[in-house]
């Protein structure tokens, strides 16, 4: 019973990084009809930030989980600006190729100079140890990232679904022309949306330095299985996302425990079934 | 008649002064040109309509106004300010606000939400009760889908959020389209309401019926030009003419 509580705590965990990591995808998918590749890249970067920070500045984890989302987001919104911005009306796959690109030149940056394999980032003192539940033993730094990873996903929710800016944003997603003739700078809100979409992601990132270690491939692992989520979700939907995330970390984590050969491959077996069933994904609207 | 002269004649005529100077407005689709030399001119506190066929170039000539075609050449003055290079959010920041034919409600937004989505841009807009009080219906469906409404309240809910804003230049965009003749009344009165209150107003309509109880002037526009114009008071001495334009 011990292992079964432990795989799903393994599945909240990475249902964690899958549900912030597919938020930020579906914020830029909802917003700028992107189809980002570059996520996993810029999660990596979050983590080397974050170990950059560490040991050329001296500057902590608790820090970190705000700069490094920073940081990353103005390259995500350079990017945005110098590159992505002229791709607007074109097919989807220039978005995808151009992206995919970008995740390749990066990821191969990283990998020139810090090599393949990982590089350690400390678990910060007031989140070591762990704590006896009777039931299982439970890591603090884990517990930490689920809730902290919770609260975040749902303070995005609340911000696209229940505020002006979110209104803003919706709007935009389905008419940019006629939401910037009201007198907002819709170009504007695209490249802050990018932003927060890859900000998202290398928040993710400084969470999984001190579990995953920091390597320059480490978000090219995660990316396709995130892709899948974001496809069972449904494009472009927020609370999907989320819901998703968690869920098949979950579920990845209980086929870890009653059939461990099948744990890589069920997210794909459950994506192709929704597919078939609904193609628009669980909470997808159709276009 | 020159074109400019058609813009300035019936103009003139009117009381309040010059708001909106439009000269040789060209604009384009891709490769296809549209507009071929817009002239007319809108003044203060006006209900101006710009009448002609399908296709004709009417919702062309608000869209390139609005700063919503990607080409566009010529002369477009808002209280003495080129605005033909400025981008659609600063023109709207002006104080001109756009009601498109389709009505542009949101489907991921509630009525509430729809309602309050234009950003206020100056001092002077209706507030929210004198906008139920013009729209009564919206009251009660503030918490629907934007697009559960019926036709008629979608088109009133598409004027009531640019009556927010505080832009005194409106431009409403065949506001009586595919609505039961109950509501184009209602749209009626209100458009007049907005008159007496100061708004000017740039209307597109193909219903010369309607349009003939609200404007003050008309404009003809055919293949992308302005081809004539005149003033509600000389409507019964143009009936002929106009009959022929409009191919009714």
């Amino acid at each position: 019973m011990q292992a079964l509580y432990a795989q799903l705590l393994v599945g909240l965990i990475n249902g964690s990084f899958y549900a912030l990591l597919s938020l930020g995808l579906a914020v830029i998918f909802g917003m700028l009809n992107i189809i980002n590749f570059a996520h996993g890249a810029v999660y990596m970067m979050g983590a080397f930030v974050a170990y950059f920070l560490l040991n050329l500045g001296g500057i902590n984890y608790w820090w970190a989980l705000l700069l490094a989302p920073i940081i990353v987001g103005i390259f995500g919104m350079i990017l945005e600006r110098t590159m992505l911005q002229w791709l607007t009306g074109l097919d989807h796959l220039y978005g995808l190729l151009l992206t995919f690109g970008i995740a390749l030149i990066v990821q191969g940056v990283f990998q020139n100079y810090f090599g393949s394999s990982g590089l350690p980032y400390a678990i910060p003192d007031q989140l070591k140890g762990g704590m006896n539940l009777g039931f299982m033993f439970l890591p603090v730094y884990r517990g930490w990232v689920v809730v902290f990873s919770l609260v975040v996903c749902l303070a995005t929710w609340f911000l696209i679904e229940k505020t002006q800016l979110g209104a803003y944003l919706r709007a935009a997603t389905e008419n940019p022309t006629l939401v910037r003739a009201f007198g907002i700078n819709v170009p504007r809100m695209i490249t802050l949306t990018y932003g927060l979409g890859v900000g998202l992601a290398a928040l993710a990132g400084v969470l999984s330095a001190p579990i995953n270690q920091v390597r320059p491939l480490m978000g090219a692992d995660l990316i396709i299985v995130v892709f899948a989520v974001v496809v069972i979700g449904g494009m472009g939907s927020i609370m999907g996302s989320i819901i998703t995330g968690f869920a098949l970390g979950v579920i990845e984590g209980l086929t870890k425990y009653f059939y461990p050969e099948a744990s890589n491959t069920v997210v794909f077996v459950l994506m192709v079934l929704v597919l078939l069933v609904k193609p628009t994904g669980l909470t997808g609207r159709a276009a | 008649m020159p074109d400019t002269a058609i813009a300035e004649a019936p103009a003139k005529a009117a009381t309040g002064g010059n708001i909106l100077q439009v000269r040789n407005l060209e604009a384009w689709y891709g490769e296809s040109h549209i507009l071929h030399g817009i002239n007319f001119d809108v003044n203060a506190g006006e209900v101006v309509t710009l009448l002609g066929r399908n296709g004709a170039g009417k919702t062309t000539t608000l869209k390139s106004i609005m700063g919503i075609i990607g080409k566009r050449t010529g002369s477009v003055k808002f209280n003495n300010q080129d605005i033909i290079r400025s981008t659609s959010d600063k023109i709207a920041r002006m104080g001109i606000a756009f009601c498109p034919e389709e009505r542009g409600i949101f489907s991921s937004l509630d009525v509430r939400e729809n309602l309050m989505l234009p950003p206020v841009v100056r001092e002077g807009g209706l507030p929210l009760d004198q906008i139920f009080d013009l729209f009564p219906n919206l009251k009660e469906r503030l918490n629907s889908q934007g697009t559960k409404l019926s036709g008629g309240e979608q088109q009133m809910l598409a004027i009531a959020r640019i009556l927010r804003t505080g832009a005194s230049f409106l431009m409403l965009d065949e506001p009586t389209e595919g609505l039961a003749p109950v509501i184009i009344q209602q749209i009626g009165h209100t458009i007049a309401r907005l008159k007496k209150e100061g708004f000017t107003i740039l209307l597109v309509e193909q219903n010369f019926r309607f349009a003939s109880t609200v404007a003050d002037r008309y404009y003809i526009v055919e293949h992308g030009k302005v081809i004539d114009g005149f003033a509600n008071s000389e409507l019964s001495a143009n009936m002929d003419k106009l009959h022929t334009y409009l191919g009714v």
